[in-house]
């Protein structure tokens, strides 16, 4: 069905389940519970995972496939967000046109860039991505002003045209994204008992969309121009004396992870209308590295994975303060209490950068596959009597 | 004339003459070797027919075309396909694909933005790779790694997948480099076999006299960069010439 494999299907259809059902998993525990600060099923935080996903499996097209590390994918997603919150106020509050222009903005963009990077190869090529975006970032903050809002950022305002919607916004409010009447920011609250779960529209479109590009990327995979993306990963010298130019094939890799960028931009603008030039900050590329790595750098869902845990870790851990500690430890005698709570202070909060570069290491050391490798390694552990290949390529590459 | 016409090709690097002035005729649907001392220009020789160098002076015709100025995935398709002194294979790739790939550029050109079908289920191209893992003898292992192949198979696999592209010319630079006497015999009656079986021209680069007397129909003897003599081996064995510079430090 759907021209895939029996087992891409299943994969396709787990993805589907998790996302059409994500309010419900990520909600565990009931509100005003103690554990309720670990609920991650608030609309703000389901979008970012899916987004973020969206960001991360265009990414491995590139990284995963054939091996090019790119560090400025930010920049794609940043050009993706402005063009985006330019059309919201130019054109129509409708995200489709504003969806449409981040992709094709974000391709140009990065046949631009893919064009000349390209041109180099491993660290080269990686610093030379880098420098790109860091330009990016440059002209967005400081000399483009004019077009990018600078350090403010692009905002929409009362007064933009909107051509195609005007009439709407003489109402008094600055309208918001829609998908043809359906605003971007509704949701609709489930009672269950003690639990509240929230469907958005936002999240839902996102989430429609990342299972679209994930079907996309499965289909890429397993299509001859994902094998050869995988042989030059591998060999560059056989592809070149087997008659094949590896030149187009990791620009076109470029262009579509670029506009995968895209697309994850588009939709953060869509989800709320305000762009600045901090999106392409070079932490902002090294994000989707680690994502990636972490998931499982060369597989489906793995980078999936990877930006759902990090997006966690940065609004679960990083909410976690003192006084939450506190509460935690209260049933220890006091000096115990505050000495726990000293040692595990600097993970969370602020800290939990620290925590998140302690999962990233305790991974690559023990699961160079990243979080897939993880779950093949105990699905193996459940059924030892039957060893079967795995499928997935390139799964044991970490870092190149 | 020759299918493959080297004249007074020249090549330096820095101080060294690496190739003075080679002429080279390689007849249409022969076996021709290369042989040489080391350091004698061979490998610069091979490198200046398939685009990895450009020859300082002189000229490489395929079949009346110029090769020089083309980049090495043109020449190849071109119909030269060149297999390597170590095997250059895609080693994460499984050896089924490893053998899809060059069916793909034989049949659709050095690009081809073929991202949404499924590459299984391109009958023709799956089909043709897998008749040549048959001839290869290498069906059972088309699962398997290309990597974690033994030396002798990824070189049988090396052969395969230039074969599967159906070049008119087939340059072997050295097939039987560090292989132990059993796998030389395996690859030598496997290159016997290709030449009875195809129209196909094949240049080959060899240290082993061995491997060159029980297959070459003309030889050329490469000497500081430029060809001593050519002729047919009965008469390359007997010749003073090579004696001195090659055989006789062999012996």
């Amino acid at each position: 069905m759907l021209g895939l494999s029996k087992k891409d299907l299943n994969l396709l259809f787990i993805v589907f389940v998790l996302t059409m059902c994500a309010p419900f998993i990520l909600n565990p525990f009931p509100e005003g519970s103690a554990m309720a600060q670990f609920n991650a099923g608030y609309p703000d935080l389901m979008q970012r995972f899916v987004i973020f996903g969206i960001f991360a499996i265009g990414f491995n097209i590139l990284f995963g496939l054939t091996g090019y590390l790119s560090f400025g994918h930010a920049a794609f997603l940043g050009v993706g967000s402005y063009s985006a919150v330019w059309m919201f106020k130019l054109l129509s509050m409708n995200v489709i046109p504003a969806i449409v222009l981040s992709v094709m903005v974000a391709g140009l963009f990065s046949v631009l860039i893919g064009y000349i990077s390209l041109r180099r190869s491993g660290i080269y090529f990686s610093i030379l991505t880098l420098a790109f975006a860091q330009m990016s970032f440059a002209l967005a903050y400081s000399v483009l002003t004019p077009v990018t809002g600078g350090e403010t950022g692009l905002q929409l305002a009362l007064n933009d045209p909107r051509i195609l919607d005007g009439a709407a916004s003489s109402a008094g409010n600055i309208p918001v994204p829609g998908l043809f009447g359906l605003e971007m920011r509704d949701s609709t609250f489930l009672r269950l008992g003690d639990w509240v779960f929230t469907f958005n529209v936002g999240y839902y479109f996102s989430a429609v969309i990342m299972l679209l590009s994930f079907y996309l990327a499965i289909r890429i995979f397993r299509s001859p121009f994902g094998m050869m993306l995988r042989a030059i990963k591998s060999n560059q010298q056989r592809m070149n004396y087997t008659g094949l130019n590896p030149k187009p094939y990791t620009l076109a890799a470029f262009v579509i992870s670029g506009m995968y960028a895209g697309l994850a931009g588009g939709l953060m603008a869509a989800m709320d209308p305000l762009a600045g030039a901090e999106r392409m900050f070079w932490t902002a590329s090294g994000e989707v590295v680690l994502m990636t790595i972490l998931g499982g750098v060369g597989t489906l869902i793995g980078p999936v994975l990877g930006a759902g845990l990090i997006k966690y870790m940065e609004n679960i851990i990083s909410k976690i303060n003192s006084e939450i500690l506190h509460g935690w430890f209260a049933f220890m005698p006091d000096g115990i209490e505050d000495f726990m709570v000293a040692i595990v202070y600097p993970f969370i909060g602020k800290g939990w950068h620290l925590t998140l570069g302690i999962v990233f290491m305790l991974v690559v050391i023990f699961l160079p596959g990243g979080l897939v490798e993880g779950g093949q390694r105990i699905a193996r552990m459940f059924r030892r009597k039957k060893t079967t290949q795995d499928n997935t390529p390139g799964t044991t590459e970490p870092a190149e | 004339m020759g299918i493959l016409e080297v004249k007074n090709v020249g090549k330096r690097f820095g101080g060294l003459q690496a190739l003075g002035d080679v002429n080279l005729s390689v007849a249409e649907n022969s076996v021709h070797a290369i042989i040489g001392p080391n350091g004698a220009g061979k490998s610069t020789l091979l490198n200046c027919l398939v685009g990895k160098l450009i020859p300082d002076t002189g000229s490489v015709m395929f079949d009346g075309q110029s090769v020089l100025g083309r980049l090495p995935h043109e020449i190849n398709q071109m119909g030269i396909s060149r297999v390597f002194q170590t095997p250059e294979i895609f080693g994460d790739l499984t050896v089924l694909e490893n053998m899809m790939i060059p069916c793909f550029a034989q049949r659709d050109g050095a690009f081809g933005l073929n991202a949404i079908a499924d590459m299984m289920k391109d009958r023709e191209i799956v089909d043709r790779a897998l008749d040549m893992l048959d001839e290869m003898n290498m069906l059972d292992k088309r699962e398997m790694h290309a990597a974690s192949l033994s030396r002798g198979d990824k070189r049988r696999l090396e052969i395969g997948m230039c074969l599967s592209q159906r070049p008119r010319l087939l340059l072997l630079d050295e097939p039987t480099a560090g292989m132990a006497r059993a796998d030389t015999n395996n690859t030598i009656d496997l290159l016997k076999q290709i030449k009875d079986e195809r129209d196909i021209t094949i240049a080959i680069i060899e240290h082993d006299m061995h491997v060159v007397f029980s297959l070459a129909e003309r030889i050329t003897v490469l000497a500081q960069g430029t060809p001593l003599v050519e002729d047919t081996p009965d008469k390359i064995k007997g010749h003073p010439k090579v004696r001195e510079a090659y055989l006789g430090e062999a012996a």
